[in-house]
């Protein structure tokens, strides 16, 4: 293989990771909290459409992206509203957030189905471009990728270096202990609710402004689902989750050379299979895996409402 | 002036079909909020939508047509659910017990007597769908794989298998390229109520329910599955076979959405094609948990959401509306039930 094809693949499987990336950043941030919203693949939906349809009225990028955001953040609030809040049941809700997700993106984008609007476009970083083939692979990108090379350390020093980072772990590791030391368990919940929202509007942003820009139905094409299950392969860190969504990212990648190289060597159907397949290899590895090891896996208290005693 | 939560011991009755109604004005306005935004009249829309869906004698049939795959993939989602599994894979059980059936009807029929025919698509449907499902029932039973995820994941496997084949190697050599399998032969076809769509579909659909619903409540099998589901740990101590019942019910809830399938196949297109996987395994989600589970309650569950999926087709037809809304109320509705339900656990006091 020529370098040519190694920058392609390589190039192109961290493209194709970084909706799944910032989906899987977002949702490791909620389950830590203890909330469990299956309803990434919805919140993507609608992050990509609100992105694409806000940048292309305003030919604003910027606020675009900030559309994305706010409204995974909402439509992260009302999944934050009746689970914490109401103490509905997690799976049924963020079930319904995705169908919800689903149904109302295809609703309001239909006019703008196939537009051409604004995109992000590769912005090379000077100097670091210039090393040979790991700069065309890795600073050759567009401004978003850059965004979620910044992201990944930050949230895992976030995560395990900081004071605040400690309180949203035991909040969703023990409520009660967490409580009874004056961390404000509902509070949390509901900021990291919102928080992992918006990452996942971010990561639909990235698919309509950035990857494949434009609007499509049912874009994401399950890729919400997939950073559910790299959340689990992540063991709920930011540095696993990377490595799992450069293995999706990958995948596509190879899925892309093959097509692109015409090699018939796998049918193409069973090419498009593929993601999936790997995804559902990807849990019984990891979950056999955590067996033996006996290693920890969810937040103890992931998917339970915190009540006070007496409350 | 504070709010204080308190649980009820028993859940309010009362609160629970109040909750209800409210539910469904809520999503109404909700809905009538969102016709507002792309510019619709809610009250015209809502109108023509209610047109659509009971109007005339055929709409009516029309709203049973879409209501036989929703029983049949709520049931699938309800039976699974009573043991504490979450299938949410109807949608590509659906396509391969669509795929199943539509083996015999293309390949397997011109050798067969034609009363056998029916009977075995059914068969084929049943355990196609069955069989997929059994893979996340196995992977969860043995392993511990999350079966939401795995179930889930092979839906859009399915889905490309299906596509596959209809515009692959089944497609219809006389088609003039058209994207389907060959219409089956006649013998495939399930008899239909005169003047209407409605097929015997609606009859498996029904027959079904009320088989669960003996099972569930009235033998020692639907007993254990209930208390599996409800406390599996007295379930381990009382030493029933917990890994048993899940791949049972995994296969027999699989089973229900393939034949879901089959009859779409066999009962409204005649053919495999697109249009026969449209997202009726999502919404079996939905009516499984606005009937609270319950089977034979759920075929009401399934007609109302079906009227939905109908008037939201006349409001594509009408007013050019996305047919896309009848899936938004049904979402927004799913959530005003869950959070009723609230009112019905908890009693909500302001103390001064």
């Amino acid at each position: 293989m020529d370098s040519g094809s190694v920058i392609f693949i390589f190039s192109i499987t961290i493209q194709s990771s970084i909706a799944v990336l910032f989906a899987t950043l977002g949702e490791v941030f909620t389950e830590r909290s203890g909330v469990l919203n299956l309803g990434v693949e919805g919140m993507m939906l609608m992050g990509a459409l609100s992105g694409f349809a806000v940048a292309y009225f305003s030919h604003s990028l910027f606020l675009g992206t900030l559309t994305s955001l706010v409204v995974g953040g909402m439509l992260a609030l009302i999944h934050g509203f009746f689970t914490i809040s109401l103490r509905a049941n997690q799976v049924v809700c963020g079930l319904a957030l995705t169908i919800l997700g689903i149904g109302l993106s295809s609703f309001l984008g239909r006019s703008i189905i196939g537009r051409v609007g604004e995109r992000f476009v590769p912005f090379p970083i000077p100097l670091l471009r210039e090393i040979p083939i790991l700069g065309a692979v890795l600073f050759d990108q567009t401004p978003l990728i850059y965004l979620s090379y910044l992201l990944v350390p930050s949230a895992w020093f976030f995560l395990y270096q900081t004071r605040p980072g400690l309180n949203l772990r035991s909040v969703g590791e023990n409520p009660a202990a967490a409580d009874t030391a004056g961390i404000p368990v509902t509070k949390l919940r509901y900021l990291w609710t919102i928080f992992g929202g918006m990452l996942a509007g971010l990561g639909g942003a990235y698919l309509s402004l950035s990857y494949t820009p434009g609007w499509k139905e049912n874009m994401t094409s399950g890729q919400g689902w997939i950073a559910i299950a790299m959340v689990i392969f992540a063991l709920w860190n930011p540095w696993r989750a990377a490595l799992g969504a450069l293995l999706f990212g990958g995948i596509n990648a190879l899925q892309f050379y093959f097509e692109a190289r015409q090699i018939t060597l796998i049918p193409s159907y069973m090419l498009r299979m593929l993601p999936y397949l790997f995804t559902i290899a990807i849990l019984v590895i990891v979950t056999r895996w955590k067996a033996v090891r006996r290693r920890a896996g969810a937040p103890a208290s992931l998917g339970l409402p915190f009540q006070r005693e007496g409350d | 002036m504070r709010i204080a939560i308190e649980r009820r011991l028993n859940p309010s009755t009362w609160a629970s079909w109040g909750g209800l109604a409210l539910s469904i004005l809520l999503a109404l306005i909700m809905g009538g909020i969102v016709f507002f935004m792309v510019g619709a009249n809610p009250l015209k829309a809502y109108s023509v939508m209610a047109a659509g869906a009971f109007g005339s004698l055929y709409n009516i049939s029309e709203v049973l047509v879409k209501a036989i795959p929703l029983i049949l993939c709520g049931l699938a989602v309800a039976i699974s659910a009573k043991i504490l599994i979450w299938n949410i894979g109807g949608e590509g059980q659906l396509a391969v017990g669509g795929i199943g059936s539509a083996a015999i009807a293309l390949f397997l029929s011109p050798h067969l007597p034609s009363f056998l025919v029916l009977p075995l698509m059914v068969l084929a449907g049943f355990t196609a769908g069955g069989l997929w499902a059994s893979i996340s029932g196995l992977l969860k039973a043995k392993i511990g794989v999350n079966e939401i995820l795995t179930t889930l994941m092979l839906n859009y496997v399915a889905i490309y298998w299906l596509e596959h084949l209809y515009f692959g190697p089944w497609r219809d050599p006389t088609g003039m390229g058209f994207p389907g399998t060959a219409i089956f032969p006649e013998s495939a076809w399930l008899p239909r109520f005169p003047q209407t769509r409605v097929h015997l579909g609606l009859v498996f659909g029904i027959v079904a329910a009320i088989l669960l619903q003996v099972i569930l409540w009235r033998t020692r099998w639907g007993y254990e599955i209930r208390v599996i589901g409800e406390n599996p740990k007295a379930a381990r101590l009382a030493r029933m076979k917990t890994t048993q019942y899940i791949l049972w019910v995994m296969f027999v809830s699989g089973g229900l959405a393939g034949l879901a399938g089959m009859a779409e196949a066999s009962g409204i297109h005649y053919r495999l094609q697109q249009g026969l996987a449209v997202g009726y395994g999502y919404i079996g989600i939905i009516v499984a948990w606005l009937s609270k589970l319950h089977p034979t309650g759920l075929i009401l569950v399934a007609i109302f959401l079906a009227s939905l999926l109908v008037g939201g087709d006349q409001l594509q037809s009408v007013m050019h509306l996305p047919s896309s809304v009848g899936l938004v109320l049904e979402g927004t509705l799913l959530f005003f039930v869950l959070g009723s339900d609230f009112l019905s656990r908890y009693r909500i006091r302001w103390q001064k």
